[in-house]
Order: C-alpha cells, then sequence, then structure tokens
C-alpha cells in the first residue's frame, strides 16, 4: 500500500476546505476563484518544473469551477445566435423544416436532462464519496433490480423517440399534390436548376414561390453532392446515376442560404446555394423574364464583350440563349448578371468582382474547372460588363 | 506430460535476450511487442495531431490562407485515418498485447511470431500510407475515401493508392493480431481463470477481437475493388457502366461502423478496471457490463447505413438502421449506469488515472447522447455531414476513447516501466484536457448547427463563424499543450519517475502479482485464481471474494 | 515465492475446477485457423454479394451466358472430390501414419492442381474472346469473385506441399499432425467457397 500513500496524502489534507462556503453571489465566486487560479498557477509552475507532487486539492477545484463557469457563459452566448441565424435549421421556414426542429428540441432537451442526471450523479459521487480518514469503501458487487430498470427506463425513452422519428420522417417525405417540380444536378463546384414545365435553366440561385408545395429531383453528374438548405428541409445526396426527392413548402419570402454537403473535391467549399422564395406574382414574373432569351447588350463596353466572348472559347462550355454559345460543362450564363453571387458563393456578383473572376478564376477558386482565359484587363472588362448585362 | 496427448504445449522462441536496438527488432516477447506498438502509435498520434493543428489553423478565421485547398483535403484526411487506423485501434491493440496474457496468468501469446508480425506489418503500413506525401499526393478523399470522387478522372493522383495498400497492409496485421488474442484468451488462462471471472478488460478485447476478424473484411474488399479500379481498369464503381457508389458506401461502413466501436470496447474495459481500483470497491454489475459488451457488438454489425441515411436508401432501410442505432443506447447506458454505481459509495483517489476515468465518463456521454440525436432519421437530415458530426465523432474519440487511454496510461504505465508518472503533471494534464477538449469541440455543435458543413477548407464570414471557429482553435492549442504536457510526463518519467513496486494502487488483478516490469516468463508464481479478484483473496484472507 | 519459473505447460490443456473448460482441449494452430475462416468467409461473402448485386447491371458488353459451365462442371468435380481425399489424409493422421498422409496429400494436390489448370483454361478462352477484366462491370465482378477464389485455391497447394515435405510424427508442433490438420480445415473452406459461388456464377446461367 505503502507507495500509494506517499502519493494520496498531499490531497487529502486539504480535503475539508474544500465544502461549501457561505455562498457568495456567483460573480463574486467567479472572481475569486480567478484569483486563486491565477496564484496556484505559479505554485503550479514551480511543483511542475521540480517534478513534485501536485499542491492542492483546493486548486484544483477552482480551475474546475472556473472552466465550468466560463463552459456555461460559452455555452449560452454560442447557442443564441444560433437559434435566429440564418442557415440554421432552428430558424425554419417550411412546415417540413419547422418539424425536424421540434423532433430536434424534444431530443436535445431528452439528452440534455439525462446528461444532467448522470454528470450529477458522477460528479456528486466524485466529491462526496471520495476517500477520507476513517472512510471504507462499501463492497457491494451489483444488484439485478437496478440493472433491470435502467435497461427498461432508457428502452422506454428511445421507443418514444422512435415513434416521433418515424412518424416525421414519413410526414415530410410525403410527396406533396401538384408541386412545382425542379431538377437539381450538382456539378464540380456548382448546381444546376432546372424547370421542366416551365423551360427554365439557371444556376446557384434556386427561385420558387411561396406557399406552394415544392419538389426537387437531387442528382449529380460527377461525384456525390448533397444539397442542403436548413432552413427548408434536410439534405439529400446527389448520386451520379441516381436520383433522390425533396420536397418542402416554403412558408415566408426571403433568401435562405445553403451549400454543398458532401466533399465533392478540392472546391467542395464553394459550392453554396441561395434560395429566393418571393410571392407567387413575383416568382411567376421571374420565370417569366428566365424565359426571355438573352438580351442584346447596349452599353459599347458590353458590344465589345460579346464579341471577345465568341472570339473565345467560353461558348463550348457555357450556353447563352439567343446566341451560338450553347455549352453544357458549366452554369448557363443567360441571365448570369441577374444572379447575386458569382462562382457558387464565393464572390458576390459585383462588375469589379465579375472582372476579377474571368481575369483569373483560379485565382479566385482555386482548382475550379474554369480555365484563365489568359484577357488583357481591357477585355476583361468588357467581357464583364457583358456579363452583367445579360440580367 | 505423456497423458496430454492432445493438450497444447506452446513452442515458445528461446529468449536469448539481445539488446541494445536490436532487441526491439528481434523481439517475440509479448510486452516488448506490446511497447513497441505503444510507441509507435503515440508517434502517430502526434503525426495526426499535428495535423489536427494545422487544420484548426487554416479554420481560426473566415478566409485564412495557412494551407491551401489540396493541401487541406490531404491534411483532414490523413488526421482522420491516422487517428482511426494508426493511433487508436493499434494502441488499443499494443495494450492488450502487453496486459493480456498477464492479466490471465500466461507466459505470452499463443503465436509469438505471428505477434511481431502483425506490429512490423502496422508500421510498414503506416510508412506506406504517409510515404505518399513524398509521392506527389497525399490521400485527399476524406477518411472513407467515398467513390466516384477518389477515382480518375476526378482524383488522377496516387493518393488513394497508398490509402488503400497502407491500409490494407494494416489489416492483415490487426487480423492476424485478433486471431491471436482470441486465441491466447480461449486457451491460455491461468487454472481457476473461467470465463466468467476474465478481468473485464479482457472481456472486452475477447470481443473486439471478433468484431475486427468479421468487419475488417468488407474494407479489405472495397479496398481491392478501389485499387483495381484505380489501376487495372474494372468498373466496379464506375457509374456510366452501371457500378453502385452505394455499393461503396455500404461495404465501407460495414466496417467503418465497428471500426468506431472497436474504437472504445477495449477502452470501456480500460476504466472498468481503473474505476473499481480507485474507487476501492468491486465493479457493480460485472455480469452486465460483460453481457452488454456482446449486446453492442452484435448490435454494432446492423447499425452501419445510419452513416447513409442522406444517401437515398429509402424510408423502410432508415427506419430499421435507426431502430438499430437507438437501441445501442441501452447496453451503453448499462455499462455507464454499472460505473457510476462503482463510484457510489466508494472511498474515491483522486489519482490522475482516476480523475481522466472519471472524466472519460463525463465527457464519453456527451458524445453518446448526442448519438441517438444523430439515430434519428430527419435530424440526421439536417446535421449529417456538418460540424455537429465533427463534434459527436470528437467527443466519443477523444472525450471517449483518448481520456480512456490517458487513464489507462496512468495506471498501468508503472507496470511496464517500474516507475509512477508525475501525478502533478498528470493534474496539470487532466485540467489542460478538460478545458481544451470542451472549448475545441463543443462549439462545433454550433457550427453545424449554423450550416457549417465538413470538410471545408475556409467559410463565409456569416453570424458566428468567425467567433466559434476562433475560440474552437484556441482550444485546440490548449489541448495540444495537454499533450505535450502528457509526452513529457511519459518520457520524463523513465527516468525521474518515483519507483513503483510491484503493486503501486493496491490493485487486485493478476498483472500486479508480478514484478515491475515483469520478467521474461511474466511470473514466478501464478497465485490461486479463486475468484474474479484474485489477489484480493489474497490480501483479504478473512474476506474473500464469492466465488 | 522461491517456486521455479512455472513452465508452460501448468496453465494449458488442464480443466479447473468448474469443469467449464472443454474449449481449451482444441489445439490453438487449429482454433487459430478456424477462427481466420471465419474472418476469410465474410471477405469471400463481401465479393459474392458484389457480385450478386450488380448482376444484370452491366450496361454493356457479355455476361454470364459467356462462360462454359459444362466444363467448368467437371473442374469442379475435381476441387469437390479433393476434400474427399483430405478426408482421408486426416483419417491416416489419427493413425499417427506419416506415409498415408503423404500419399493423400499428394493426391489432394494433384487435384487441386488440376482445377486450377481448368481454370486457368477458361481465363484463356475468355482472354481470346477479348473478355478481360476491364471489359466491363460483369467481367470485373467475375475476374473479381473466381480469381480470389483461384487465389485461395493456391495458397492451399503450397501449403500442402509444404506440409507433404516437411511433416514429421511431432503431436503439436506446427509442422506436425496440427499443421496438417489446420491446413486440412483451410482447404476444406476454400472448397466451401466454390460450393457458393459455382451456383451463383454458373449454375445461375442455366436458369435464366
Ligand atoms: C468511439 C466512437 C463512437 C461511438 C461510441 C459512437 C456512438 C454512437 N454513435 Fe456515432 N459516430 C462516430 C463514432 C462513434 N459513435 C464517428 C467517428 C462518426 C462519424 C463518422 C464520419 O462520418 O466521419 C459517427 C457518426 C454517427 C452517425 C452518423 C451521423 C452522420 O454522419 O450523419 C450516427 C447516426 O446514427 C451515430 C450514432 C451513434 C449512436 C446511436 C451511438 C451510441 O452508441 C451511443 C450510446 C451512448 C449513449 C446514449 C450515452 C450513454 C447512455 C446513457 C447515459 C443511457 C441513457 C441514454 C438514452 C436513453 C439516450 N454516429
Ligand atoms: C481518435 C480520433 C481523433 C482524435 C484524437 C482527433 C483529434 C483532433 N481533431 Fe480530429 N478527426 C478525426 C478523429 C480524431 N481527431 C476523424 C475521424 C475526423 C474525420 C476526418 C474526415 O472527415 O475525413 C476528424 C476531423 C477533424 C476536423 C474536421 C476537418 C474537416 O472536416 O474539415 C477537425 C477540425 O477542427 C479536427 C480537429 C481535431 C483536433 C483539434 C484534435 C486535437 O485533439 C488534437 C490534439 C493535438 C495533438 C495531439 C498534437 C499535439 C502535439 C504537437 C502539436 C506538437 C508535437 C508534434 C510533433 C513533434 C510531431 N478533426
Ligand atoms: C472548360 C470550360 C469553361 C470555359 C472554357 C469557360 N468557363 Fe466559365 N465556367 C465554367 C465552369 C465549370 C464554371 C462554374 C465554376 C464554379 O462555380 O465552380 C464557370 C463559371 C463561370 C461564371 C460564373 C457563373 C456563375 O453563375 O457563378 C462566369 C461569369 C463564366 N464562367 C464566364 C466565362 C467566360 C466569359 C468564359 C470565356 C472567357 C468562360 N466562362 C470560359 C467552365 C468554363
Ligand atoms: Cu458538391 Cu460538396
Ligand atoms: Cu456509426
Amino acid at each position: 500500500m505503502g507507495s500509494y500513500d506517499r502519493l494520496a496524502t498531499p490531497l487529502r489534507k486539504t480535503q475539508t476546505t474544500s465544502g461549501p462556503a457561505a455562498a457568495p453571489p456567483q460573480l463574486c465566486r467567479f472572481a475569486r476563484s480567478a484569483l486563486r487560479v491565477a496564484f496556484c498557477a505559479l505554485r503550479f509552475a514551480r511543483c511542475a518544473l521540480r517534478f513534485r507532487p501536485f499542491p492542492s486539492a483546493r486548486h484544483l477545484n477552482s480551475i474546475g469551477r472556473l472552466s465550468g463557469s466560463i463552459l456555461a457563459v460559452g455555452l449560452a452566448l454560442g447557442l443564441l445566435p444560433a437559434l435566429a441565424a440564418p442557415r440554421s435549421p432552428f430558424s425554419p421556414a417550411s412546415p417540413q423544416a419547422a418539424s425536424i426542429a421540434d423532433l430536434f428540441w424534444f431530443t436535445l432537451i431528452a439528452a440534455g436532462l439525462i446528461f444532467l442526471g448522470v454528470e450529477g450523479t458522477i460528479l456528486y459521487s466524485a466529491f462526496a464519496h471520495r476517500e477520507r480518514p476513517g472512510r471504507e469503501a462499501s463492497q457491494f458487487h451489483g444488484n439485478t433490480r437496478v440493472e433491470i430498470i435502467w435497461t427498461a427506463l432508457p428502452a422506454l425513452l428511445l421507443l418514444v423517440v422512435f415513434y416521433l422519428t418515424v412518424r416525421t420522417m414519413h410526414d415530410i417525405s410525403a410527396p406533396p399534390g401538384d408541386p412545382v417540380e425542379i431538377n437539381v444536378v450538382g456539378h464540380q463546384w456548382w448546381w444546376e436548376f432546372s424547370y421542366p414545365k416551365e423551360d427554365v435553366t439557371t444556376a446557384n440561385e434556386l427561385h420558387v414561390p411561396v406557399g406552394e408545395p415544392i419538389l426537387l429531383h437531387v442528382t449529380s453528374a460527377d461525384v456525390i453532392h448533397s444539397f442542403w438548405v436548413p432552413q427548408l428541409a434536410g439534405k439529400q445526396d446527389a448520386n451520379p446515376g441516381h436520383v433522390n426527392d425533396i420536397t418542402f413548402t416554403v412558408s415566408a419570402p426571403g433568401t435562405y442560404l445553403g451549400q454543398c454537403a458532401e466533399f465533392c473535391g478540392i472546391e467542395h467549399t464553394w459550392m453554396a446555394i441561395r434560395v429566393v422564395a418571393e410571392p407567387p406574382a413575383q416568382y411567376a414574373a421571374w420565370v417569366k423574364a428566365q424565359q426571355q432569351p438573352a438580351s442584346r447588350p447596349t452599353s459599347n463596353l458590353a458590344i465589345l464583350g460579346e464579341t471577345i466572348f465568341q472570339s473565345q472559347t467560353c461558348g463550348s462550355c457555357h450556353a447563352i440563349a439567343g446566341t451560338s454559345a450553347n455549352g453544357v460543362a458549366g452554369p448557363s450564363l443567360t441571365h448570369v448578371g441577374s444572379r447575386a453571387t458569382i462562382g457558387a458563393g464565393v464572390l458576390d456578383n459585383t462588375p469589379a468582382n465579375m472582372e476579377r473572376w474571368l481575369l483569373n478564376p483560379q485565382d479566385v477558386k482555386p482548382g475550379v474547372l474554369m480555365p484563365n482565359s489568359k484577357l488583357t484587363p481591357n477585355d476583361a472588362k468588357a467581357l464583364a460588363a457583358y456579363m452583367e448585362s445579360l440580367r | 506430460m505423456a497423458e496430454q496427448t492432445r493438450g497444447y504445449v506452446p513452442t515458445y522462441p528461446t529468449i536469448t535476450a539481445p539488446t541494445g536496438l536490436w532487441r526491439w527488432v528481434a523481439t517475440v516477447d509479448h510486452k516488448d511487442i506490446g511497447v513497441l506498438y505503444i510507441v509507435t502509435t503515440l508517434v502517430f498520434f502526434l503525426i495526426g495531431g499535428l495535423e489536427a493543428m494545422f487544420i484548426r489553423l487554416q479554420l481560426i478565421a473566415p478566409n485564412a490562407k495557412v494551407l491551401d485547398p489540396e493541401t487541406y483535403d490531404e491534411f483532414f484526411t490523413m488526421h482522420g485515418t491516422t487517428m482511426v487506423f494508426l493511433t487508436v485501434m493499434p494502441l488499443l491493440i499494443g495494450f492488450a498485447n502487453y496486459l493480456v496474457p498477464l492479466m490471465i496468468g500466461a507466459r505470452d501469446m499463443a503465436f509469438p511470431r505471428l505477434n511481431a508480425m502483425s506490429y512490423w506489418l502496422l508500421l510498414f503500413g503506416g510508412l506506406l500510407l504517409y510515404f505518399s506525401f513524398l509521392a506527389g499526393q497525399a490521400p485527399n478523399g476524406m477518411w472513407f475515401m467515398y467513390v466516384p470522387q477518389t477515382l480518375p478522372p476526378y482524383t488522377t493522383g496516387p493518393g488513394p493508392n497508398y490509402w488503400a495498400a497502407g491500409l490494407l497492409v494494416t489489416s492483415v496485421g490487426t487480423i492476424a493480431a485478433s486471431i491471436n488474442l482470441t486465441v491466447t484468451i480461449l486457451l491460455l488462462r491461468a487454472p481457476g481463470m473461467a470465463i466468467t471471472r476474465l478481468p473485464l478488460f479482457v472481456w472486452t478485447v475477447l470481443v473486439n477481437s471478433f468484431l475486427i476478424l468479421w468487419a475488417l473484411p468488407p474494407l479489405a474488399a472495397a479496398m481491392v475493388m478501389m485499387l483495381l479500379d484505380r489501376l487495372v481498369g474494372t468498373h466496379f464503381f464506375d457509374v456510366s457502366a452501371g457500378g453502385n457508389v452505394l455499393l461503396y458506401e455500404h461495404l465501407f461502413w460495414f466496417l467503418g461502423h465497428p471500426e468506431v466501436y472497436i474504437l472504445i470496447l477495449p477502452v470501456f474495459g480500460m476504466v472498468s478496471e481503473t474505476i473499481p481500483v480507485f474507487a476501492r470497491k468491486p465493479i457493480f454489475g460485472y455480469t452486465f457490463i460483460a453481457a452488454s459488451t456482446v449486446a453492442i457488438a452484435f448490435l454494432a454489425m446492423s447499425v452501419w447505413a445510419h452513416h447513409m441515411f442522406t444517401s437515398g436508401m429509402g424510408l423502410t432501410e432508415d427506419t430499421f438502421f435507426s431502430a438499430a442505432s437507438m437501441l445501442i443506447a441501452i447496453p451503453t447506458g448499462v455499462k455507464v449506469f454499472n460505473w457510476v454505481a462503482t463510484m457510489w459509495r466508494g472511498a474515491i483517489r483522486w489519482t490522475s488515472s482516476m480523475l481522466f476515468s472519471i472524466g472519460f465518463i463525463g465527457e464519453f456521454i456527451i458524445g453518446g447522447l448526442t448519438g441517438p440525436m444523430l439515430a434519428t432519421v430527419p435530424v440526421d437530415w439536417q446535421v449529417h455531414d456538418s460540424y455537429f458530426i465533427v463534434a459527436h465523432l470528437h467527443y466519443v474519440f477523444f472525450g471517449g476513447s483518448v481520456m480512456g487511454i490517458f487513464a489507462a496510461a496512468y495506471y498501468w504505465y508503472p507496470k511496464i516501466t517500474g516507475r509512477l508518472m508525475s501525478e502533478n503533471l498528470g493534474k496539470w494534464h487532466f485540467w489542460l484536457t478538460i478545458v481544451g477538449l470542451n472549448l475545441t469541440f463543443f462549439p462545433m455543435h454550433l457550427n453545424g448547427l449554423l450550416g457549417m458543413p465538413r470538410h471545408v477548407y475556409t467559410y463565409p464570414n456569416l453570424p458566428g463563424l468567425a467567433e466559434l471557429n476562433f475560440w474552437e482553435t484556441i482550444g485546440a492549442f490548449i489541448l495540444a499543450t495537454a499533450v505535450v504536457v502528457f509526452v513529457w510526463n511519459v518520457v520524463a518519467s523513465v527516468r525521474f519517475g518515483r519507483i513503483a513496486g510491484n503493486d503501486p494502487w493496491d490493485a487486485w488483478t493478476l498483472e500486479w502479482a508480478t514484478a515491475s516490469p515483469p520478467p521474461p516468463y511474466n511470473f514466478a508464481s501464478i497465485p490461486p485464481v479463486r475468484s474474479r479478484r484474485p489477489l484480493w483473496d489474497l490480501k483479504h484472507p478473512e474476506n474473500p471474494d464469492p466465488r | 515465492m522461491t517456486e521455479q519459473p512455472t513452465s508452460g505447460v501448468v496453465n494449458h490443456g488442464g480443466s479447473d475446477q468448474l469443469g467449464r473448460e472443454a474449449i481449451r482441449q482444441i489445439n490453438p494452430n487449429v482454433l487459430g485457423i478456424i477462427i481466420f475462416i471465419s474472418s476469410e468467409a465474410i471477405f469471400f461473402l463481401s465479393l459474392i454479394v458484389t457480385y450478386v448485386v450488380y448482376r444484370g447491371a452491366s450496361t454493356s458488353g457479355p455476361g454470364a451466358h459467356v462462360l462454359n459451365v459444362p466444363v467448368t462442371a467437371v473442374f469442379t468435380l475435381f476441387l469437390w472430390s479433393s476434400s474427399l481425399t483430405m478426408a482421408r489424409v486426416t483419417a491416416h493422421l489419427g493413425r499417427n501414419d506419416v506415409a498415408g498422409v503423404r500419399r493423400w496429400l499428394l493426391i489432394t494436390i494433384l487435384l487441386g492442381a488440376i482445377f486450377l489448370v481448368g481454370q486457368g483454361y477458361e481465363y484463356y478462352h475468355l482472354y481470346a474472346d477479348n473478355v478481360t477484366i476491364s471489359r466491363n462491370l460483369w467481367a470485373s465482378t467475375f475476374f473479381t469473385v473466381t480469381g480470389f477464389h483461384g487465389l485461395h485455391v493456391l495458397v492451399g497447394l503450397i501449403s500442402m506441399s509444404i506440409m507433404a515435405g516437411v511433416i514429421s510424427p511431432g503431436e503439436n508442433h506446427p509442422w506436425g499432425a496440427t499443421g496438417v490438420e489446420a491446413v486440412s480445415l483451410y482447404w476444406h473452406f476454400v472448397d466451401a467457397v466454390w460450393v457458393v459461388i459455382f451456383p451463383v456464377v454458373y449454375l445461375w446461367t442455366l436458369i435464366s
């Protein structure tokens, strides 16, 4: 026994001082422990260097308490933005996302209560049943009745969770009647959206009407991607050679952000999604505008840009309806000027940014599948003007 | 001996005890091999940790430029692969190698030469994997290397070849080690060491070995197919030829899920040894802990597709795998409750080992409790492949496996080296770990809930993200400091630690009945084994354990 | 505490007071190979499941109908009969008849080798018809499943040859009786895998 005791004595000596003090206000206690920590950090350092036993359990406890308080405060501060932030499943904007959020809250609270219960018992036991002079450990080996209880109770709880899971799962996946159907195709590293009934094709920015059921058919042209707009619905993978459906109904107009959620190569990071939900009338107007072929450039600069576009290889990868450009390797540029971002979220769509993109897309989005066309700055300016004119 | 017609007389290689470096190359002693495993994996842990530090530095602020995108992908892939396949799994095998023969009162493993081969395969597999950095491209497709991203034309470099080849080599070693451990445990127990008296660590090693044996082959098959696709031009995962990418996902996760339990079950066993010793009480509910280990292993083989809820398998499959996953919470809960009951009304000694054991329970259940939340299919549709998952996996891996391994390290270090680790540094290590761990990984839940996917080399400057990521990086540095303290403690205590003696903790299992470190033949004489705590019976003849 | 180090013998083979130790009568080499086989079985299961999942999924090129079932059936009989001769090996082993063991081992090796020749013949003809492993999805799965099986047959042949060469009358030595027993278990396993592969890959073409 000997060697252990030598080691434990310093711990035990100060045991009595760690009892509950006269409960000063929380803040005061916090400050006091902070001071104490700073003080004993010095002593720790000294002992650590000399490889001596740990000085005192009191300081240990204050460190523990301090970090506990920091964590609690951090947790509270951290949670706040999560509830209302754009892109959070906890600020749902569709009945589907809302029922997931409800279920989420339920499981979170259940897990939280279990956590508090178990953690509380551990901590209580660790402190209250700590070795001290005269204390003998009870030598009991087990108890079948409590084993049965703590097998059965979690099982009951899980039964409830499982029931809610299955119900929610079926509720939110039920195919809607007469939906707006949209084909979603993931590409490295942009999204293609096509509306077969409306005969509209666009990229990265999905427009949907508020209040009408939406049905997305999600697939991929190359590797696995995943379509995720947290406020509207859970994610579904975009698998090559396979179509997955997502359905939701947007309940309020607004812009909802999302992102590709399955690692799909070097630019998986910049494969963002914007969903613009508009009242039906506005949505109809948008569809109508998108159905038009590209508008002819009017400014001189843009007209110059158009000729540069045609002299370059752009048209082999991009389509501009109404011109000879009909490539499909890159996003349709027919109405590129009307979109809010460039390169699937990597830049805001401004003339200056467009110029930057065209001058060297590899610089903006390293690894992107659009080559550097080695344009002169002037050509890039003209081309950017042309792009921006395509509204 | 003549009457022993079929009884086994092991043919142990003669121990000529070479010295110096050659001793470590030529050794077939289970203790030496255990030490080799532990030291090697500790180095891999530092490398994997270093990669993690670079990941965290890159994510410290939006649009930081510490790593370029390609290197970032390589680093998180190698970080995950290293931690899972080169650190925790072989580390646990190393501990098992060292401890199992001692705990069951055997002289060595059943197949000492095979044992040495297992270790060298691990080392060469690991080196092969890391050679990829020199060959121009490290694996860069996540630790699960989904196809077709990892096939040409999407990945043309050699990275995935090194991944598959390196892990195939280590897998052969792992399978061999598992066969060795199972046979050792089943056949070489000391007289009286009935299956029902095995130390719980040995129980978990036994169950774990079977889990490895039956879960690793599908991964091997998947890796073979991927290699053939890349090298020979087969079409297993070529969608245009009729291939199916979901098949790869199924094959991978059929290993991948059991793998994560492979990384925790022996740790459950380790804390089932430390908690009773430091609470000065017998383990509460031995039978239930052992049985729940078996239950977890069985369930673990039938939940793999919970990693694929968003892949579009279909609602029926989702329902099945959801139910199976939730069920695992029950046997795991049984274990947790039994540990807590073991502490209850004990006389708990706050040694570093015990602090880490308590910390293990406390942190593991944070990750554990998010588990059933993930099994709640619609919730998973939201948080899958987001940082919420990264939080879950680090709470169970670091808060679970690694914390438990730290507890084991402080506990068995004196047996292995003959000296105690510094309790003082141990407490530094513990508190830094607690603070660093929670500061790094707790906020990651929130990253996920703010819509941040995994595997991104940077993120847009949306509200909250920059702050969360900043603090996570700070936390990671605190965690790294803790690891440095630990490593220093391990290294320095070899020379400066207090001499431990045979039995510094006043413990009850057989390994403490011999010298520290044990002699090559392990035991001068094996104490009689009449209960689960043979040394308790020796020390308390007036009050022996029930048989 | 003055006793000599206990020799390995004391720890092993005996049953303890509880009498639950029947399993310890099994030889480690044999138990080891059984456990190894259980692991290998899952490897083959994965490959066979892949074959089944992908059956009929190929978008182009040949399918299982290009296989010559009758010829393979004949070679299959050689393989399966080698399990019977292997049973003779273990029978002679029980009688400590080294010469008999060696004789039957050689016959088993011969039968296994004939099967491998048959597989080579089959591969050669497929290759001549331009059916290679990279031809299409079906060919990839076919060659992988049968190829891995062939590889295991080869390993079996090699280990049988080694045993036939070095076998000694010793009981527990790995080169001795338990080694042969382990190899025989492995060989039966290789045959059993073919019991699954042959119907799935070959016979299935007859009914579809
Ligand atoms: C040590 C490793 C480990 C462990 C033990 C676990 C434990 C569990 N895990 Fe975890 N998991 C991982 C490692 C681990 N996991 C990793 C690495 C990944 C990500 C892989 C990747 O994509 O990279 C992952 C991902 C993962 C997913 C997929 C998420 C996704 O990608 O979308 C799911 C889904 O179901 C899941 C579920 C569970 C469940 C139900 C448990 C359960 O076993 C947990 C049981 C424990 C408890 C519940 C706590 C204690 C119990 C009680 C106190 C009793 C009372 C409790 C209740 C009634 C709830 N895990
Ligand atoms: C046991 C498993 C384990 C462990 C212990 C860790 C430990 C850590 N992990 Fe890891 N992690 C995984 C398993 C693990 N991880 C897995 C499986 C993934 C998924 C990968 C994938 O998706 O493909 C992952 C992914 C992952 C990510 C997500 C990457 C992404 O998706 O983009 C992040 C990000 O922060 C991260 C961070 C960390 C940190 C900060 C630590 C810290 O705990 C590290 C602590 C620090 C050290 C241990 C180093 C200390 C030493 C030194 C700094 C100096 C000395 C060094 C030398 C002399 C060589 N990990
Ligand atoms: C080899 C094919 C290829 C060529 C040639 C090419 N592009 Fe692209 N382009 C792409 C791809 C792919 C993308 C999507 C990049 C991304 O976001 O990852 C893209 C994106 C764009 C975008 C941003 C669209 C959006 O909605 O985000 C613009 C604008 C653009 N290209 C213009 C041009 C112009 C102008 C040229 C000719 C000078 C050109 N491209 C040449 C493939 C090409
Ligand atoms: Cu597309 Cu990630
Ligand atoms: Cu899992």
